[in-house]
């Protein structure tokens, strides 16, 4: 299916998008880990990851993309997202208080610091990506439909 | 006092706004609740929630009044243009009076009012521990205004679905 040169773009693209596109996803998930850190966080990381899937759809198809990722299995992804956010928002209950940060706050400047944040980035970052991804596969599938 | 007022105005529009028969008397009954909301928000000092309601309502009511209204209203110019150039004249003298009183009220230029951001900045890192100080108000301060996003973003990917479901699709 993925060497079907009737769907999709060019054989150049494939090639390019298929040595570009785990490099994409991983630089998505690097911005949504670094959130506390560096610039960005789960929102941002979320948009990049959630194009590295649309690279995939652009370049290979439709079908291609659907075997990565179903559109149930994203819609659980995105649900998933939520409650942990939910739950993370949840879990100050333990320390009194809503969103209260009880995790230890660990070093500045390491990756494992800043209590929570780090847990509220990953959630929102499975939420932005997948819900993103899962709204420009609703559409392609409408756009596939309506003929 | 005021909130006493507001709330009982904006109880008396809705009730007004259902069982009023004309459609657009409806929907302007409707933004007059809206629009006491954003008053209400001001006197609870809650400027910028005002700002966000005004904005919303005064979006909400146009869209409202086009989607409610079938034909483009009738436009009545003829053997008013007295009252009509007197009262535009009125409301922009009202308009440009509030002004003159709002702007008076603003920090002089190169002195932005640093209250709260201040504290943030302060005590951003001891409290949050995060380095990325971003990542700390949304996260840690705003962490409400997050999870609205969140529930946002949530509720219109649901919305998409199931709007382009297929078996809610006739064929």
């Amino acid at each position: 299916m993925i060497n079907n040169p009737k769907s999709g773009m060019t054989l150049i693209v494939k090639t390019i998008t298929r040595l570009t596109v785990g490099l994409i996803l991983l630089f998505g998930i690097y911005i949504i880990l670094h959130g506390h850190l560096s610039p960005g966080g789960g929102f941002a990381g979320g948009v990049i990851v959630a194009l590295s899937f649309v690279h995939i759809m652009l370049a290979f198809g439709k079908d291609v993309a659907m075997s990565k990722i179903s559109i149930g299995l994203a819609s659980n992804l995105e649900s998933i997202g939520a409650l942990m956010f939910l739950v993370v928002a949840l879990m100050g209950f333990l320390g009194g208080a809503f969103f209260m940060n009880i995790l230890a706050k660990g070093r500045p400047f390491e990756l494992f610091s800043a209590g929570t944040i780090p847990l509220s980035n990953i959630s929102i970052g499975i939420k932005v990506g997948v819900g993103l991804f899962a709204i420009f596969m609703a559409l392609v599938i409408l756009e596939g439909t309506k003929k | 006092m005021e909130l006493h007022i507001l709330l009982i105005f904006m109880i008396f529009a809705a009730i007004v706004s259902l069982e009023i028969k004309d459609l657009l008397s409806s929907v302007v009954a409707i933004g007059a609740v809206g629009f006491a909301l954003c008053l209400a928000f001001l006197v609870l000092k809650a400027p910028d929630l005002a700002i966000t309601q005004l904005v919303v309502e005064i979006l909400c009511l146009v869209i409202l009044i086009r989607a409610t209204i079938r034909k483009d209203l009738p436009l009545v110019i003829e053997g008013r243009w007295v009252f009509n150039t007197i009262s535009t004249l009125v409301f922009v003298g009202i308009f440009l009076l509030f002004s003159w009183w709002a702007l008076k009220e603003l920090p002089p230029f190169g002195k932005p009012i640093m209250a709260v951001v201040r504290r943030y900045l302060e005590e951003g890192l001891s409290k949050t521990g995060a380095v990325n100080l971003d990542t700390a108000v949304i996260l840690d301060f705003r962490a409400y205004d997050t999870l609205g996003e969140a529930t946002v973003l949530f509720t219109s990917v649901i919305g998409l679905m199931a709007i382009l479901r297929r078996p809610g699709r006739k064929e």
